[in-house]
């Protein structure tokens, strides 16, 4: 839902990384990113956070 | 020590009065003083606008004067904040008037932004404001059914809304003897019918047990005459829209400066704008990714008015806001059940209760003396 928001705000080019510990995230951002069109940049976990980073393409 | 509290709102309010007991003898001897600014005279109950949209409250309930909730040691003063000037500790007002501090809490809120979607405004149904509340229950009277389709936009206030008022409109159909009618339809931007998991777990056999259909993954791109176009690239019919609109933080924000979307960058747990260790943000206008709920508000007024207390004397605030959030959960036929949370630990709503609701609609009445910070 925050990256849905923040993406509303970004300019088109801007990369937002999103940092999430809800496991529905991982396939929910993806799936979205790839339904609107946008760019997933990078995908990865740390210390048990998600981390996506995503391109505003459009 | 002048302490300046911007927002006569749930979190200034509560912040006020909490801050004027803890320094009732600093007030009295002179050594503190607290003054709020407000944009309006009154003090409005918003989540009873929830309520006045199906017809079970009367806008008038959800009213005060604001002077009548604040503790007599607070100056009040209806003269909104126009500028800010966090480097020099002082803001102008609307009146031209300039107040130095040496602390500042911004709370002045956030407001529905149905005209960042093309065709919502004037399509659909929303109750953010004590008219559009109206608005929707006379369209609602006239309303002989069809398909009812609930959309929601992002961030928007009260996160449980798009629930409740799902199952509300489920009553209130059915106590005209319509709802065989009536075919409702829900929808929601991520991929899941609430935000918080727990919840959404909750909701979905609630929904197949009352026969709402769902769709999640949608975000509203476009509304025509008679249907919303989906930013996924999908669209669905409706004969009555509803909408929890998205929603933005005020424009004086934004005018100065403060936050994109009119919601400040704030420390999660200290809630100080971020690089300012004397200027502090508390309910909607913060940008934490937490709900923007009253409860929200009123917990994090809580820990800001023990720490602004504490650091006025002893010198150093004394804990941190742990996120906490509780939220009433209305969950039609009569019953209401709650989520509980906080950054660490996600809600565990329970089957909703009868007793449950009956809390809720006496926490309706019992907020004026929450406000005034007795509750």
């Amino acid at each position: 839902m925050e990256l849905i928001g923040q993406m509303k705000l970004a300019e088109v080019g801007d990369e937002l990384e999103v940092l999430s510990t809800d496991k529905g995230s991982a396939d929910d951002i993806p799936e979205w990113i790839n339904k609107v069109g946008h760019e997933l940049l990078d995908s990865f976990e740390e210390d048990g956070v998600l981390h996506l980073v995503v391109k505003k393409t459009k | 020590m002048r302490i300046l509290i911007v927002g006569g709102g749930m979190g200034g309010t509560i912040l006020a009065n909490n801050l004027a007991r803890r320094l009732r003898g600093e007030l009295k001897t002179g050594k503190a003083s607290i003054t709020m600014l407000s944009a309006t005279d009154q003090h409005m109950y918003q989540p009873g606008l929830l309520y006045v949209a199906v017809g079970k409250m009367s806008p008038d309930e959800l009213y005060r004067d604001q002077a009548s909730l604040l503790e007599s040691s607070i100056r009040f003063e209806v003269d909104p904040v126009t500028k800010f000037d966090l480097a020099g500790n002082n803001v102008t007002t609307e009146s031209g008037k300039r107040h130095d501090y040496d602390i500042i809490v911004v709370a002045t809120g956030s407001r529905p932004h149905a005209e960042g979607t093309p065709g919502l405004a004037e399509h659909a149904l929303q109750f953010y404001t004590e008219e559009d509340a109206l608005n929707m229950y006379r369209s609602l009277q006239e309303f002989e059914g069809g398909r009812v389709v609930v959309a929601v936009g992002v961030p928007h206030k009260c996160p449980m809304a798009p629930l409740e008022i799902t199952f509300m409109l489920i009553d209130y159909f059915k106590g005209r003897g319509i709802m065989d009618k009536v075919q409702m339809h829900y929808t929601y931007p991520i991929g899941r019918v609430h935000s918080l998991e727990p919840v959404a777990n909750w909701a979905v056999p609630e929904f197949e047990r009352v026969g709402v259909t769902y769709e999640t993954l949608f975000n509203m791109k476009e509304v025509t005459a008679d249907k919303v176009i989906s930013e996924e690239g999908t669209e669905t019919d409706y004969d009555l829209l509803v909408t929890i609109p998205s929603h933005k933080g005020m424009a004086v924000i934004e005018e100065n400066e403060l936050g994109a979307g009119g919601f400040i960058p704030t420390d999660r747990q200290r809630l100080n704008i971020e690089g300012h260790d004397n200027a502090f943000v508390i309910g909607d206008t913060t940008n934490l990714p937490i709900s923007k709920a009253g409860s929200t508000a009123h917990f994090e007024a809580e820990a800001l008015a023990e720490n602004i207390a504490a650091t006025i004397k002893i010198g150093t605030p004394v804990r941190d806001y742990d996120g906490k959030v509780f939220c009433f959960i209305e969950a039609g036929e009569g019953r209401a059940t709650y989520a509980m949370f906080n950054y660490q630990n996600p809600p565990d709503p329970k089957p909703p209760t009868k007793g449950m609701h009956w809390f809720k609609t006496v926490y309706n009445k019992m907020y004026w003396a929450s406000a005034r910070g007795l509750l």
